[in-house]
């Protein structure tokens, strides 16, 4: 990921930053522009709960190169309290010991390297509550 | 070598309550473990005769996707739960490590992001062995007590280094806290401060190098216990304090023994001891070590108790601390994680090779 994209995408990778449209209510994850639902303009900032339940769920054992010696890990669709739903692996624990419908929190965790000498990326990962 | 005498100059303060302390605390530990025993088998030690010497039974190991700036995120986080402030409130961030992930950009710019506390705020990373958390510590409460911020945060936190087969390698471990320096709702008031400091080359890392390397023997009698001593005793000297006076004592755990010797030298009871002596199960978490022992303490710690604090950093040098519990910790102390639920809850016991996997001891095809 190039880094003034990564540096960017901080508020919602590192505080789970959101917009709430003041039109109808419905919350942005990550934010627009334009509301698709009432096309208002006027968004109010929110965060979104750091807790939720996995939706849908995936073990990925073939994984891109930043991610190989992480296989296998589970990438998961969770909804958080709130209603949104965000894409997210979930660590510490064995890819059987996940299911849908169990709950889940979100924590701080290193998501990639960008080679052995470029950036650090940070973000939300999930582990199991 | 002539021994000498303690500076009247060293930064010191005295015993005059100033109202500044500890006004909110966290721990992380991650979950991931390896028993002593497991280690020792790989190099063909004696398991037992390493458990009872070093007076360990197992240790953290981070996650792949843990490291400095991850563990300081999660302990803050605690500590601001319990100090219930405004993180934007924080003038300050301090993290003292000797694995910061760059080499070149101050882990507490993401920390101090990811906790909303970015831009007005002041950050720098220490690095002193294993003291630079107590170092982030004292100068947090220096710039609060000197009215510079209203609350300052200071972090002890590591993924300590232990190259493959050496002794180290059976205590180095991943951990760390966070303390939130002000001066309303004090939990844990700081009656006094001392430093002991002298240069003593018994453990060194040099640039671009991997792993510490250490003098061996030359780490205890002259390094450890001369620090430690010198700067318990002082402490105790100036705030005319005796070990009897305390309910609680922690000193920088690199194994399980050196802190039980130092407090037995210097007049310190088991019990004391017991609370914050939690290195057997967690391991030397090197900047995290003594901060997080402290962190143990808070969390059962009565108001009115003393509590002493002493780290040790190689290079070499300690910084002592002692705390006043008030009233306003029975408030805080439910509010976030416990360290004896983080040593003890939901652990995974890793082997060896996936430690070593963990560790990136293993030199990939792609590096």
């Amino acid at each position: 990921m190039p880094s003034p994209r990564y540096a960017k995408e901080i508020p919602q990778r590192y505080r789970l930053e959101a917009n709430k449209c003041s039109g109808c209510g419905e919350v942005f994850f990550p934010p627009r522009l334009i509301c698709p639902k009432c096309k208002g303009e006027k968004f109010e900032p929110t965060r979104l709960s750091e807790k939720g339940k996995i939706d849908s769920f995936t073990t990925i054992r073939v994984a891109p190169k930043q991610f190989a010696n992480e296989t296998p890990y589970t990438v998961a669709v969770v909804a958080l309290d709130g209603g949104v739903r965000i894409t997210t692996q979930v660590v510490d624990c064995k890819p059987e010991d996940i299911a849908i419908g169990k709950p889940v929190r979100l924590v701080f965790r290193k998501i990639q390297e960008e080679g052995k000498g470029g950036i650090l990326c940070y973000g939300y990962k999930a582990v199991l509550s | 070598m002539l021994e000498r005498s303690v500076n009247p100059a060293c930064p010191a303060t005295a015993v005059v309550l100033s109202g500044v302390g500890i006004i909110g605390y966290g721990a992380y530990l991650p979950r991931y473990r390896i028993k002593v025993e497991d280690i020792a088998h790989q190099w063909g030690m004696d398991p037992n005769s390493m458990k009872r010497g070093l007076m360990l039974e197992e240790k953290t190991v981070p996650a792949l996707d843990e490291d400095t700036i991850t563990i300081s995120v999660a302990a803050a986080r605690d500590a601001i739960k319990r100090a219930g402030i405004n993180p934007q409130e924080i003038g300050a961030v301090y993290i003292g490590s000797e694995s910061h992930p760059y080499a070149v950009k101050p882990s507490g710019t993401v920390v101090a992001e990811a906790l909303g506390i970015c831009p007005d705020v002041h950050v720098a990373s220490y690095e002193f062995a294993c003291k630079a958390g107590t170092e982030a510590m004292w100068v947090s409460h220096g710039l609060v007590k000197a009215g510079e911020v209203k609350y300052a945060l200071a972090i002890g936190a590591d993924t300590s280094q232990g190259a493959p087969g050496d002794a180290l390698e059976y205590s180095a471990s991943a951990g760390g806290a966070a303390f939130i320096m002000g001066r309303d709702k004090v939990v844990a008031e700081i009656m006094a401060t001392y430093s002991y400091t002298t240069d003593t080359p018994d453990f060194w890392r040099r640039e671009y190098e991997h792993y510490p390397q250490h003098g061996g023997r030359f780490t205890g009698e002259p390094a450890y216990f001369k620090h430690v001593l010198g700067a318990a005793r002082e402490i105790l000297k100036r705030t005319n304090l005796k070990p009897s006076d305390f309910a609680h004592a922690v000193f920088h755990m690199p194994n399980g023994r050196f802190p039980q010797q130092a407090s037995k030298m210097l007049g310190f009871t088991k019990e004391q001891m017991e609370t914050g002596w939690i290195v057997s199960w967690m391991g030397n978490t090197y900047s995290g070590s003594s901060p997080t022992g402290l962190a143990a303490i808070l969390d059962i710690a009565e108001p009115g108790q003393l509590v002493l604090l002493v780290s040790f950093g190689s290079g070499a040098g300690s910084d002592g601390f002692v705390f006043k519990i008030t009233e306003q910790i029975k408030e805080v102390q439910n509010k976030a994680n416990k360290v004896r639920d983080l040593l003890f809850n939901n652990r995974i016991y890793i082997d060896y090779g996936m430690y070593a996997k963990f560790r990136r001891k293993i030199r990939m095809s792609s590096e």
